[in-house]
Order: structure tokens, then C-alpha cells, then sequence
């Protein structure tokens, strides 16, 4: 069974259709790219399978669950999350603390418990820091853990929103365009990070990049948006000389 | 210290100043309220004076509830009513917060921010003329249940402690006691008899020991009395609650992320409508906690419907004061507003002390727009 499947997704913003029936299958496991030139209807796709948007037709199963119209939050909960295009930590907290809040989800003790203090609350405190700490680990940001994090590099700030995200222990990671704004040797450095994360963690990643060269490098699957359409799927080698997708960025041919 | 002006006495100065501390408090708690549901909503819920006001209400009809106290002095064994009044008010409170929230603000989430903030105005005005219908107006907590009678003195400079208002009153008695001797007598005061000097000799006595105990500055006593003792240090603890709950539990922590951020804070799993009830809830609990103080250890407080106009206003500019959506800044603010009226009260405009608060804000946000605490928003582009 897929973990992810779009079928027919559809929004319109009144006149506008951001997405038109756009399909595709993700598999547990996989690294799937999601590109398209700007305005394609990438981060909307992102926006519909998390719950921001509820599509205006169409069906988004989650391991074979319908979650199309259902709240965020719930989506999250049930092992979907995401990172956003702009950066969007919560900038006054400590980097340890933005990744044991996302784990908010996971906290069982009741807010009484909490203020009491109690020993289970203690002991849970300390294992979801714990946990944390992992996840900064997994991203090289284990040594800043207790600095603010609107005080970290714009890189860092980047690799933050992944951990943040990998808090709600998801099985599906949803990164909108994780390397965006950086330099070669960063981008290369997240290359392997995505991939040690997927392994470490039995992730399935579905992520948006304009950067050609990262996302062939990286995905094992593709699909190419233009204008709210599907205009190609395949494996990257596919995708790179499929006559739609290179007349979609560069133009037809005069 | 500069030179007091001609007829302010330096000797009231501490005693008024710690009167505007003990009120700053009550509007710190009040302001709590706006700041955090600013936080969370970016919205100005101004009827959160309202909700003061119901407190006051509930903290009324509990006193009811428990029973008339006839000598107007609580007993050693009736302190549990206080209790039970300051669990009524929040309780009341809270459960009003939350549905204010549940009904008039959470259909209008995904509307332009300016239609919240209308609904809020009509609801200050809906909740204060409405309730005129229901509610008993002019009524009086103080009446009933004055744990106010009693009062710590204690002096200042090294002089003995003084109570300047035992003192006016014993040259009152002294006074009467002469009057009535020359009505009684119908003697002439400029050729008094020996009885007739002795009692005007002790008038006169009176009169010089609480003139030396102003003058000298060495009779400064301060009369603080039980009641705002008490309120100050339950509002003490819930401050220090409210901060550690906000702090290191994993629903303050929710909060601060959807204060942060409301959608990023959701995407994480956070429930954000269960988040924005517990910020009304608390911030509506910490004003009816206010409520049953003013209107109990208050003398004179009088309960109406207009009963949170002034404290609301006043506490909603110790938020910005300080710095909306910032916690810490509402505390500092609502002092500070507090101690600025003490001060003016002392210099003896009293009647302007709310316009100098204003012109305090004023000045505080043309130079800090983003109040004292808070840090001025640079869009980024």
C-alpha cells in the first residue's frame, strides 16, 4: 500500500485553480521530489495534504485513510509534517526547546500533574529532551542546543525546522525547499542529512526544491507541476529530458 | 530627592507610594489578561473589563451566599469565606472568558482582524448595559465581609510608629469634647475656669502631636491595611504560577509557539483552539482573581456594571506600557502604573492622576513604540 496518495486533488481560489487534478503515489521509504517553475502549485499541494487547505474535489489518502478537510493539527498526529518555505520557528525559544515543543503531541502528563511537578513529569521531561537532543544530533545542532534560536545561521535556522518537524515523530516528511538561500557545500551537507535521517529514522520524504541538481542527486521519484498541472513523473533521468518539463522551465522551442 | 512643593509633605510620600504599589498589582493581574490573549490572537479583547466586572459580581453573590457578618470585622474562623469568594470570582470568570471566546471570537478567526475587534467593543458594551438589567447596581462588598479593618503600621526613620489617623481622630474626640464643654457651660473661651483649661489644653495637645508627626518627618508611619496585604500576596503567587505554567509546561510552552506562530504552531500538532480557550481561561481567571480583591479589600468600592471601565482601561495601558503580547512587561507596566498614580496622588493632583497615566503611556511609546518590554516589529523584506 502507498503512504501517500493524491488523487485528483483539485483547488480553485475562486476563478484560480492553484491545483488541478493532480495524482501521484508515494511508497514508504521513498525520497520523492515535487518540483515545477514558480507558481506551479508546489507549496499548495504541501499546504493541501497537511490540512491547511481542503481541496475543492479530489480524494489525499494517507496510508489509505482519506485526511482531505481534516485540522492540521489532527494530520499532524497522524505522521505528517512539514518545514515551511520561510523559515517559521518559534524565534524566542531556545533550540531545544522549539524541538520538545513540536513533541507536544506526544507529552502524556495532564497540565495539574505539570504544575505539580510530579516525578512522571520530571521523568517525561527528561526523556522528551532526551529525545530532542537525538534529533539535534541528527542535524549537527546538538552543540547550539540551548542558544536562541532566532540567533542561528540561516542554514542552521533550516536544519532547526527539520528537527522541529521530525519531533512529532511523522512518517511522512514534508520539506518545502530545505535548500533554498544556501551555498553549495551547505546544500551537499543537507544531501546527506536527508539521506541519514531517512535511514536513521524509516522516514519517507517528499520535498520541494528548485535546485535541479539537488533534487536529481537526492529523489528516486519525481513529479513535475505547471500551472496547478501534473505534466511528468518518473525517476529523475526521465524527468530530465522529458520534452513537457524542459519546455515548462526553459520555453517551447522557437 | 527633590524638594517637595509647597504643602506636599514628605512624610506621606512612603505611604502613598506603597498604595500605588499594592493597586499596581491588581492592574498587573488584570493586564495579564490583554497581554496574553494578544499574544495568542493579536487581538485587543476589550471586554476583558467585563469580565473583571462579573467577578466582581460572583465574589458579591458569594458573599451573599455566606451569610451577612453583622460586626463587620471578619472573625479568626471565617477567613475561608475570602476563599471561597476568590475561587467563585475565578471560577465565574473563567467560564465567561472561555465562552466570550467559544461564541463571539472564534467564527470570526478567519475574518479580517478589525471585525474581532469591533465584536469586542460590542461586547464591553453589550456585557455593561445588559447587565444593568440583571445585575443590582451600587452595591458594596465592604459592607459585609471588611477583613480592611486592620492594618500593619510601621514606622519609618527611626521615629516611633505612629498612626496619623489614630492621631486626627483622638484631636477630633478632643475637639468634640471642648465643644460640647462650651455648649454645655456656656462659658467664654477667652476666660476659661480649670476644667475649661484642661480640656482645651488637651485639644491643643492633640493638635501639636499630629502636626510634629507630619512635620518631622520622624512620626512617617504607614498604615497598610490587612486586606491589601493579603491581595498583594495572592497576586504574588498567581503571578509566580502563571509564569512557571507558561514557562516549563508543555502547555505554556504550546502557547508561547502559537503566540510565535499561529499556523506553524499547528502544523506541529498543537491544537491551537484548545490553546487560544486555556489563554482566555487563564487570563479571565487572573481578572477575576482581581475582581474579588478590589471589590473586597477596597473600602468604598462600589459594584456596577461600569464597575471595570476604570481598571480596564487602565490595566489595557499598563499592557502596552509595557509591552503587548509581552508577560513580563504587563507586570512591570501595571507597577508602574500603579506607583505613577501613587506619586501624583501625593503631590496632590489627585484628580489627574489618570491623565497622567496616559501621558506616561504617551512619552513611554513615542520613545519605545513597542512599549518598555517589547520589541518594536522590523518587517522584513
Amino acid at each position: 500500500m502507498s503512504l501517500l496518495q493524491l488523487k485528483e486533488a483539485t483547488i480553485r481560489f475562486g476563478g484560480l485553480t492553484a491545483v488541478n487534478a493532480v495524482s501521484f503515489e508515494i511508497q514508504p521509504g521513498q525520497l520523492f521530489g515535487l518540483i515545477g517553475p514558480n507558481g506551479a502549485g508546489k507549496t499548495t499541494c504541501f499546504n493541501l495534504i497537511t490540512g491547511v487547505y481542503k481541496p475543492t474535489s479530489g480524494d489525499i489518502l494517507f496510508e489509505g485513510q482519506p485526511i482531505a478537510g481534516t485540522p492540521p493539527n489532527k494530520i499532524a498526529s497522524r505522521g505528517i509534517c512539514r518545514t515551511f518555505q520561510n523559515i517559521r520557528l518559534f524565534k524566542s525559544m531556545s533550540v531545544l526547546e522549539n524541538v520538545v515543543t513540536a513533541g507536544f503531541l506526544r507529552h502524556k502528563t495532564s497540565l495539574l500533574s505539570s504544575l505539580l511537578y510530579t516525578p512522571a513529569v520530571i521523568k517525561e521531561t527528561k526523556e522528551l529532551e532526551a529525545e530532542a537532543m537525538q534529533l539535534l544530533k541528527a542535524v549537527s545542532l546538538d552543540h547550539v542546543a540551548h542558544v536562541c534560536s532566532a540567533d542561528l545561521s540561516y542554514g542552521m535556522q533550516r536544519r532547526l525546522e527539520i528537527a522541529r518537524a521530525m519531533a512529532t515523530q511523522p512518517k511522512l516528511l514534508l520539506l518545502d525547499e530545505p535548500a533554498a538561500g544556501m551555498n553549495p557545500q551547505e546544500k551537499q551537507d543537507l544531501n546527506g542529512m536527508v539521506r541519514n535521517i531517512r535511514e536513521q529514522f524509516g522516514l519517507t520524504v517528499l520535498l520541494i526544491e528548485h535546485d535541479m541538481r539537488f533534487v536529481m542527486s537526492l529523489c528516486e521519484q519525481i513529479v513535475v507541476l505547471d500551472h496547478g498541472e501534473e505534466i511528468a513523473q518518473g525517476g529523475p533521468d526521465e524527468i530530465r529530458n522529458d520534452p513537457k518539463v524542459i519546455a515548462a522551465y526553459l520555453g517551447e522551442p522557437a | 530627592m527633590f524638594l517637595p512643593i509647597g504643602g506636599v509633605e514628605l512624610s506621606t510620600l512612603p505611604q502613598q507610594l506603597v498604595d500605588g504599589l499594592l493597586l499596581g498589582f491588581i492592574y498587573a493581574l488584570i493586564a495579564l489578561g490583554y497581554t496574553m490573549v494578544y499574544g495568542v490572537l493579536k487581538l485587543i479583547n476589550f471586554a476583558h473589563g467585563e469580565v473583571f466586572m462579573i467577578g466582581a459580581y460572583c465574589a458579591l453573590f458569594t458573599s451573599w451566599a455566606l451569610g451577612y457578618i453583622p460586626n463587620n470585622t471578619l472573625g479568626a474562623g471565617q477567613w475561608w469565606m475570602l476563599i471561597v469568594m476568590l475561587v467563585a470570582s475565578m471560577v465565574g470568570c473563567g467560564l465567561l472568558g472561555m465562552t466570550i471566546e467559544r461564541f463571539a471570537y472564534r467564527p470570526l478567526r478567519n475574518q479580517p482582524r478589525i471585525a474581532s475587534l469591533i465584536t469586542a467593543i460590542g461586547l464591553s458594551l453589550l456585557l455593561q448595559y445588559g447587565g444593568q438589567i440583571f445585575l443590582p447596581l451600587n452595591q458594596n462588598i465592604d459592607s459585609k465581609i471588611n477583613p480592611a479593618a486592620g492594618a500593619f503600621t510601621i514606622a519609618l526613620g527611626g521615629g516611633k510608629a505612629v498612626d496619623t489617623a489614630t492621631l486626627k481622630n483622638t484631636l477630633q474626640q478632643k475637639q468634640a469634647a471642648f465643644d460640647e464643654y462650651l455648649k454645655r457651660t456656656k462659658a467664654d473661651p477667652f476666660n476659661l475656669d480649670a476644667d475649661g483649661k484642661k480640656i482645651r489644653s488637651e485639644a491643643q495637645a492633640a493638635e501639636r502631636d499630629l502636626k510634629n508627626a507630619a512635620d518631622t518627618g520622624k512620626g512617617t508611619t504607614l498604615v497598610i491595611p490587612y486586606g491589601k496585604v493579603i491581595a498583594m500576596i495572592a497576586t504574588i503567587f498567581l503571578m509566580m504560577g502563571l509564569t512557571y505554567l507558561v514557562m516549563y509546561t508543555k502547555r505554556g510552552r504550546a502557547m508561547r509557539a502559537v503566540s510565535h506562530d499561529f499556523d506553524a504552531a499547528s502544523l506541529m500538532g498543537i491544537n491551537v483552539n484548545s490553546i487560544v480557550t486555556f489563554t482566555f481561561l487563564l487570563g479571565s481567571v487572573m481578572a477575576g482573581a482581581g475582581a474579588m480583591m478590589v471589590a473586597t479589600f477596597y473600602a468604598g468600592a462600589k459594584i456596577d456594571t461600569f464597575f471595570g471601565m476604570v481598571f480596564g482601561v487602565k490595566a489595557f495601558v499598563a499592557a502596552v506600557l509595557g509591552g503587548i503580547g509581552n508577560i513580563p512587561g504587563a507586570v512591570l507596566g501595571g507597577l508602574l502604573m500603579g506607583l505613577t498614580e501613587g506619586l501624583v496622588s501625593w503631590l496632590g493632583f489627585t484628580a489627574y492622576k489618570d491623565a497622567v497615566a496616559f501621558v506616561v503611556l504617551i512619552v513611554v511609546l513615542l520613545l519605545r513604540p513597542g512599549g518598555l518590554l517589547g520589541s518594536a516589529k522590523v518587517e522584513k523584506v
